[in-house]
């Protein structure tokens, strides 16, 4: 039952919506539309000038050799950081969802790195992978493979995807954990008793239950893996070596910010904005048709 | 089918010890049912016999085999929840199926098996909807359900009907026992509600703080009940007890006013021995000879329809409940004469409780 919420002060409800009404419009509507409008117009090199130009921008963009693998390799990464930091996750969870004494402590320090300013995890990353000082770096080295990330696109690649996974693990954690708690134990004990064993049991009855916990996750990973790892990028990459990892959003800054190019840079986050918006259609619309909510 | 023998049992948790060493062979299609308050560890023995709580001490056997060790699945056991816990994301017959498919029986023997099931429990209509689109009664069915498909050595029940409403309860309840005639498979059923024990059970074993307190058919638990406990339990309302002490010529029990009330069994051996004296609400009488009996005050007279519950206070002031059949005869400051029908006195040791054996 549902109880509706009467105000007798007409003015009140729109007071209350207001900071957030405000919030929304200055942080997100109104840059979304500069970006929109500046996506059709083209600015002289000071800035002082610019020209309407209607999809200029768009096509100068798509037929653009290297967009096209600016989209494969965040493809590769979206997919590899949501699948990766979701299946730690769980795996995690799972493990802290079994036996949870002292799991405050467990679950303390897998929160952590969620709490981690990108900058100073990359720091960290480096501190690991640097094949001069890095102390996984030094020992692949020592071992005879030749690891350098800094000349090595498929390993530069790899260890921005590990990098960002890592930090998203924390946050899948406390969901699937949330998830698995709120599973019945009964429920599964009749699955043992009915004769089915750990593995069967994870698959048939708490993976198909964790669902919306899931999808939740994969729409907020997928997200957070177009729109928030520029900082780990950046710090750890600079979308190099050459582009090997540069994704969407990095190659956004690096037009507008680097080369200049403000109307290139914001059909690209229009066309960003528009993929993200199709991508969680998508999922929606296809994705959540499978999931079990009770 | 197959017998279930449970040898010594004992569970602690830490220093806690919740099942203080319980020994009982279920008869091969048996119904017993484990009754007792709560927080008696009913529910930890009957999940030790499925396996889903370690055994601390002694054996559970079923069918002649140990399974202490072996996990729920291995030990051919199916399981009724108090919750149900049926599987949400399954359709009923998928409920029903999960246990055969996983044990690889083929496809056309799980439909017939599963249809056979759902006729019995009156499910076929509801077949591809989900749990939560049934009724209690209806889960409480697929959960049978799902117990009975598997055709396994033994039931296991804990509680199946506390959460439903007072009339489903007692309509399940028969349907259980119709079941249990029908398909005779060996059933553990526990519970803290006596009507439940003493209509469903071939044998009760009536439990209290980890221990087996008596172990007997339901009527004989009514009957000679083994403890004071028992005879507190079991029976509405509850038996009076009363302290007493046997005559110097152990013909009879003398009470607090003074009273002789004549023992069906003389006990010489116990001349002047103080005893409990327990007397069914329902075994007193309105006595007409008014002879060597106490006078009761009636305190309070509730009318039940079928019969009358009078609250009594005997002279010395101790309470005493009296049942009769049909409607009141007395009102509130009346004086009765009562007396206990013969042979119906039950005399326990006012150390231990246990009751004295004629
Ligand atoms: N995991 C546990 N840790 C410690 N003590 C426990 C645990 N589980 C049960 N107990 C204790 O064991 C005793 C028996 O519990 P049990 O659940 O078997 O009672 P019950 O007879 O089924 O009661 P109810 O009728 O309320 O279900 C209780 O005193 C309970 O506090
Ligand atoms: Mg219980």
């Amino acid at each position: 039952m549902q109880r509706r919420v009467i105000f007798d002060n007409k003015l009140l409800p729109y007071l209350l919506l207001a900071p957030q009404v405000a919030v929304t419009l200055i942080f997100f509507i109104w840059p979304a539309s500069q970006a929109v409008w500046q996506s059709v117009h083209i600015q002289d090199a000071f800035g002082l000038r610019s020209e309407f130009v209607w999809f200029e921008n768009f096509t100068a963009i798509l037929s653009d050799p290297n967009y096209v693998g600016t989209l494969r390799i965040t493809a590769v990464f979206s997919l590899s950081v949501a699948v990766l930091s979701m299946a730690v996750a769980l795996l995690l969870a799972a493990l802290a969802d079994a036996k949870i004494k002292g799991a405050a402590v467990y679950k303390t320090l897998l929160i952590w790195p969620y709490a981690l300013a990108p900058a100073v995890a990359a720091v960290l990353w480096m501190f690991i992978f640097n094949p001069e000082i890095g102390s996984l770096g030094r020992l692949l080295n020592a071992m005879g493979y030749n690891w350098d990330y800094r000349l090595n696109g498929d390993q530069a690649l790899t260890m921005v995807i590990l990098a960002a996974s890592w930090k998203q693990v924390s946050y899948n954690f406390i969901f699937f954990l949330a998830g698995l708690q709120a599973i019945p134990r009964s429920v599964l004990e009749a699955a043992n008793i009915d004769g089915a064993g750990p593995v069967r049991r994870f698959w048939t009855i708490t993976f198909p239950l964790l669902s919306p916990t899931t999808f939740f996750l994969l729409v907020v990973d997928m997200v957070y893996a177009f729109c928030e790892t520029f900082g780990t990028i950046h710090a750890l990459t600079h979308g190099g070596p050459g582009k090997a990892t540069e994704t969407l959003i990095f190659r956004v800054y690096q037009d507008g910010v680097v080369n200049n190019d403000l109307g290139a840079s914001s059909a690209q986050s229009v066309l960003l904005m528009v993929i993200l918006i199709v991508l969680t259609t998508i999922q929606f619309r296809f994705v959540e048709r499978k999931v079990h909510y009770s | 089918m197959a017998t279930v023998e449970i040898k010594n049992v004992r569970k602690s948790y830490g220093p806690v010890e919740a099942i203080k060493g319980i020994d009982i062979a279920i008869q091969d299609g048996e119904f017993l049912v484990l009754l007792g308050p709560s927080g008696c560890g009913k529910s930890t023995l009957l999940r030790m016999v499925a396996g889903l709580e370690s055994i601390t001490g002694g054996q559970v056997v079923i069918g002649g085999r140990v399974v202490n060790d072996l996990e729920p699945k291995d030990r051919d056991i199916a399981m009724v929840f108090q919750n149900y816990a049926l599987y949400p994301h399954m359709s009923v017959f998928d409920n029903m199926a999960y246990g055969l498919k996983i044990r690889g029986v083929d496809k056309a023997e799980i439909e017939s098996r599963v249809a056979k099931a759902a006729e019995i429990l009156e499910l076929g209509r509801f077949l591809t909807r989900r749990p939560s689109q049934l009724s209690g009664g209806q889960r409480q069915r697929v959960a049978m359900g799902r117990a009975i498909v598997r055709e396994p050595a033994a039931f296991l029940f804990d509680e199946p009907l506390s959460n439903l409403d007072a009339k489903l309860r007692t309509q399940m309840r028969i349907e259980i026992k119709r079941l249990q005639d029908r398909l005779g498979i060996t059933s553990l059923y526990v519970t803290h509600d006596q009507v439940e024990a003493m209509t469903l059970a071939d044998r009760v074993l009536v439990m209290n703080h980890g221990v087996a307190e008596q172990i007997g058919t339901p009527l004989e638990v009514y009957q000679r009940p083994a403890s004071l406990f028992v005879a507190g339990f079991i029976g509405s309302p509850p038996m009076n007890v009363l302290d007493a002490v046997i005559d110097p010529s152990g013909q009879g029990v003398m009470m607090p006013g003074g009273a002789l009330l004549p023992l069906a069994r003389p006990r010489p051996n116990d001349a002047n021995r103080p005893v409990k004296l327990g007397i069914r609400p329902e075994h007193l009488a309105i006595n007409e000879d008014g002879l060597d009996t106490s006078p009761v005050l009636v305190e309070l007279v509730e009318a039940l329809g079928a019969d009358t519950v009078v609250y009594g206070r005997l002279p010395d002031g101790e309470p005493l409940l009296i049942r009769m059949s049909g409607l009141p005869s007395c009102t509130e400051g009346d004086r009765l004469a009562v007396a206990p029908q013969p042979g119906a006195l039950h005399l326990f040791d006012t150390a231990t409780g246990r009751r004295l054996e004629d």
